[in-house]
């Protein structure tokens, strides 16, 4: 079993495709955590549970008889008035305190959440079936599952729609202000409190997008929201604050890197090596920030 | 706060732990009742298998205490059991079962659901020599330790699987195959794929994949595609619902072509229903089938509990349902046979136990494990829309013929 990736080229291909189709979607709940990092300085241990909260709006559509796929539209929707209400809340109360506070508040709201979907929806685990079929490609030894080619493609529209938004209209200029420097903001008439709600909306209608997708390319239970969460917050560690480019890039950077771990290395390592990166990135990044202090003495 | 307010507080939460140490010493048959206790998960992830394992247990009770209770020198005594909600959780489940023991008197255990938190429950049993009779722990590594106290009405863990491979050798000519298994990394899962080493071994069978798949992960794409590649004869799947679904969702889109799929968790993943003709052929370890010949005189024979149990609960009864209200029939035999309350009379009482209920025979193996019962395989067929689970081994209780192997994708409508 040594590296039969090396043996069979069309594994390779076949690794990457499904490593950078899966990254896409992954980049998409970054994103939103990256904003709203960046906007409130607020590190959202809940934004998992936002991400099933959403995919569980599509399954119960796909219940009621709706093809599930309508549900990143709807799923936004709803999500960006959960999120609003959950500013309103709780987060407001603890936007400018310190870093550990904002930890402790999401990781209150990701267990009620938990706690929530498991009451309403059931603790069993759900899948909604889109019915979109399979491309095969090379004659037939590399297969995508058309819902994944479907879910990045979606992922990649609203992220380009955001950007456009985030640069063109009124709200987005204040939302950029507000995470450049929120008092200078505030002294030349931007209602931050308003900016604060409509970016952390944003975010969860961005998580609402993602869990329609998983609901039907991957699975959904009440308590599979960390995950997402822990990973999300590694692709932002990695690309930055602010910069959906790098945002992109590192989530599908991280899809290529998991999907050959898990060939080179073995499936028990595959989330293993994703962290062993995340300490090597940080070390790295430290060694280099050190160096540049000793440059500035 | 008031000093005063505070010696109040004090004084009235003396008064109650006295309360409770007083009335706890007649806990364990009160009355006409003897009292069983046991922790459950009413909440959290394993809160729907919670529920199962509960109204098993609820549905045992109402039909031994209508039927005439427990006869001990010459007295009729009914079940009654106290439940606490573990919320899933190994340590919150350990806590109480010494609540249980400690302040409630409970002297005799039912298991709790899932191997994790029965393995939690089980030091604290032994530690007070309190016997418990589970039905929902059935990993390996529980009947290994020497527990004294600890029975199992239900198949160890590591037999899940292993006669899907002995038939997929007989299936081959009797020739070894080439097994390729993905197991999700928790103490259940990895007993299954001891049981197919051993099983591999046995037959001279080759492994050529052998992943291990992390909790976290919902998606098999790369065990997957490497089946594909090399073409095994038998893929085994065993990672709980989440595994059981994910394996068939991402098979069927994968087109992944494969002679004989075996799994676990078919029944609990409402497999035939959530992927409908998807999950055709699909081999499915199971602990009992309504269909099996066995028979007792509280619930007569599988499909009379089956029935039974539809009507009081209105969903049909999932193995981990049948399997608990089998430990209150054992509990029952036990507690008649022994004509004591004395608890190491009842335990011993335990051992000696060979009893046939409509869930299989129980008689157990000197770790507790129940060692007259096989475990049955079904597999799903479909009939245009609707999927049903067809038991197709062993042969005894076979209702339909083992489809073999499976068709391939570019054949299958």
């Amino acid at each position: 079993m040594d590296f039969l990736i090396f043996k069979a080229p069309m594994l390779m291909v076949q690794a990457s495709l499904d490593g950078i189709l899966l990254g896409i979607l992954f980049a998409l709940i970054a994103y939103g955590m990256a904003l709203q990092w960046g906007v409130m300085n607020i590190i959202n241990i809940a934004q998992g549970d936002l991400v099933i909260l959403g995919g569980y709006i599509a399954y119960t559509m796909y219940l009621a008889g709706i093809h599930p796929a309508w549900g990143v539209i709807v799923s936004p929707i709803i999500m960006f008035f959960v999120g609003w209400a959950l500013y309103k809340l709780v987060i407001n109360k603890v936007v400018d305190r310190d870093l550990f506070i904002s930890i402790l508040a999401t990781f209150g709201i990701a267990i009620v959440f938990q706690q929530l979907m498991n009451f309403i929806f059931g603790a069993d685990v759900v899948v909604a079936q889109s019915g979109y079929g399979t491309t095969m490609l090379f004659d037939n030894s590399v297969t995508l599952p058309n819902s994944k080619i479907f879910s990045a493609v979606i992922s990649v529209l609203y992220a380009v729609a955001l950007v456009i938004y985030m640069k063109k209209s009124r709200l987005g200029r204040a939302i950029r202000a507000t995470a450049q420097n929120a008092r200078a903001a505030k002294i030349l008439g931007v209602d931050t409190e308003k900016v604060y709600a409509a970016t952390f909306g944003i975010n969860a209608a961005l998580c609402g997008i993602a869990g329609a997708l998983i609901s039907i390319t991957l699975t959904l239970h009440p308590y599979v929201g960390l995950p997402y969460t822990v990973r999300s917050f590694m692709i932002v560690i990695v690309a930055g604050l602010g910069n959906l480019p790098a945002v992109a890039v590192s989530g599908m950077g991280l899809g290529l890197f998991e999907e050959f771990a898990d060939y080179i290395l073995g499936t028990e390592f595959r989330i293993g090596a994703v962290f062993m990166l995340l300490v090597f990135i940080l070390v790295y990044r430290r060694f280099k920030l050190s160096k540049k202090r000793e440059y500035l003495k | 706060m008031n000093k005063l307010v505070k010696l109040f507080i004090t004084s009235i939460s003396a008064i109650t732990l006295t309360l409770v140490s007083f009335t706890s010493s007649f806990a364990k048959v009160d009355g006409e009742y003897i009292v069983l206790g046991s922790a459950i998960s009413l909440t959290g992830k394993y809160s729907s298998n919670g529920v199962h394992t509960q109204n098993g247990y609820n549905m045992a009770v109402d039909r031994i205490n209508k039927m005439g209770g427990v006869k001990v020198g010459g007295k009729s005594y009914k079940f009654e059991i106290i439940y606490y909600d573990d919320e899933s959780n190994p340590k919150r489940a350990a806590q109480l079962a010494e609540r249980l023991i400690k302040q409630d008197g409970v002297h005799y255990m039912l298991g709790p659901y899932s191997s994790g938190l029965t393995k939690a429950i089980a030091p604290v049993t032994e530690k007070y020599k309190i016997p418990m009779v589970e039905a929902n722990g059935a990993s390996r590594s529980l009947f290994t330790k020497g527990y004294k106290y600890l029975f199992a009405v239900l198949s160890p863990a590591n037999q899940y699987l292993e006669v899907a491979i002995d038939l997929a050798v007989e299936k081959n000519g009797g020739k070894p195959v080439r097994i390729a298994q993905a197991f999700e990394q928790d103490a259940f899962s990895q007993d299954v794929r001891l049981g197919i080493l051993d099983a591999a071994k046995r037959t001279g069978s080759e492994i050529i994949i052998d992943d291990k798949l992390p909790k976290e992960l919902n998606d098999m794409a790369a065990t997957l595609a490497k089946v594909k590649a090399t073409k095994p004869d038998v893929l085994v799947v065993s990672g709980h619902t989440k595994g059981a679904l994910t394996a068939i969702r991402q098979i069927s889109e994968m087109k992944v072509d494969v002679p004989m799929l075996a799994m676990t968790h078919c029944d609990a993943a409402k497999l035939s229903k959530q992927h409908g003709k998807n999950s055709e052929y699909a081999l499915c370890a199971s602990q009992w089938h309504k269909n099996l010949s066995y028979k007792d005189k509280f619930f007569g024979s599988g499909k009379k509990y089956d029935k039974d149990f539809k009507k009081e609960f209105g969903y049909a009864p999932p193995y981990q349902s049948a399997e608990s209200s089998a430990a209150l029939l054992v509990f029952k035999d036990a507690f008649e046979r022994a004509n004591s309350f004395d608890r190491d009379k009842v335990r011993d009482a335990l051992v000696d136990t060979e009893m046939q209920t409509f869930y299989g025979n129980i008689k157990f193996g000197p770790g507790g494990q129940n060692v007259a019962k096989p475990m049955i395989l079904f597999q799903v067929r479909c009939k245009g829309d609707t999927c049903e689970n067809k038991v197709v081994a062993p042969t005894k209780w076979a209702s339909d013929k083992f489809y073999h192997p499976i068709p391939k994708w570019s054949e299958r409508g």
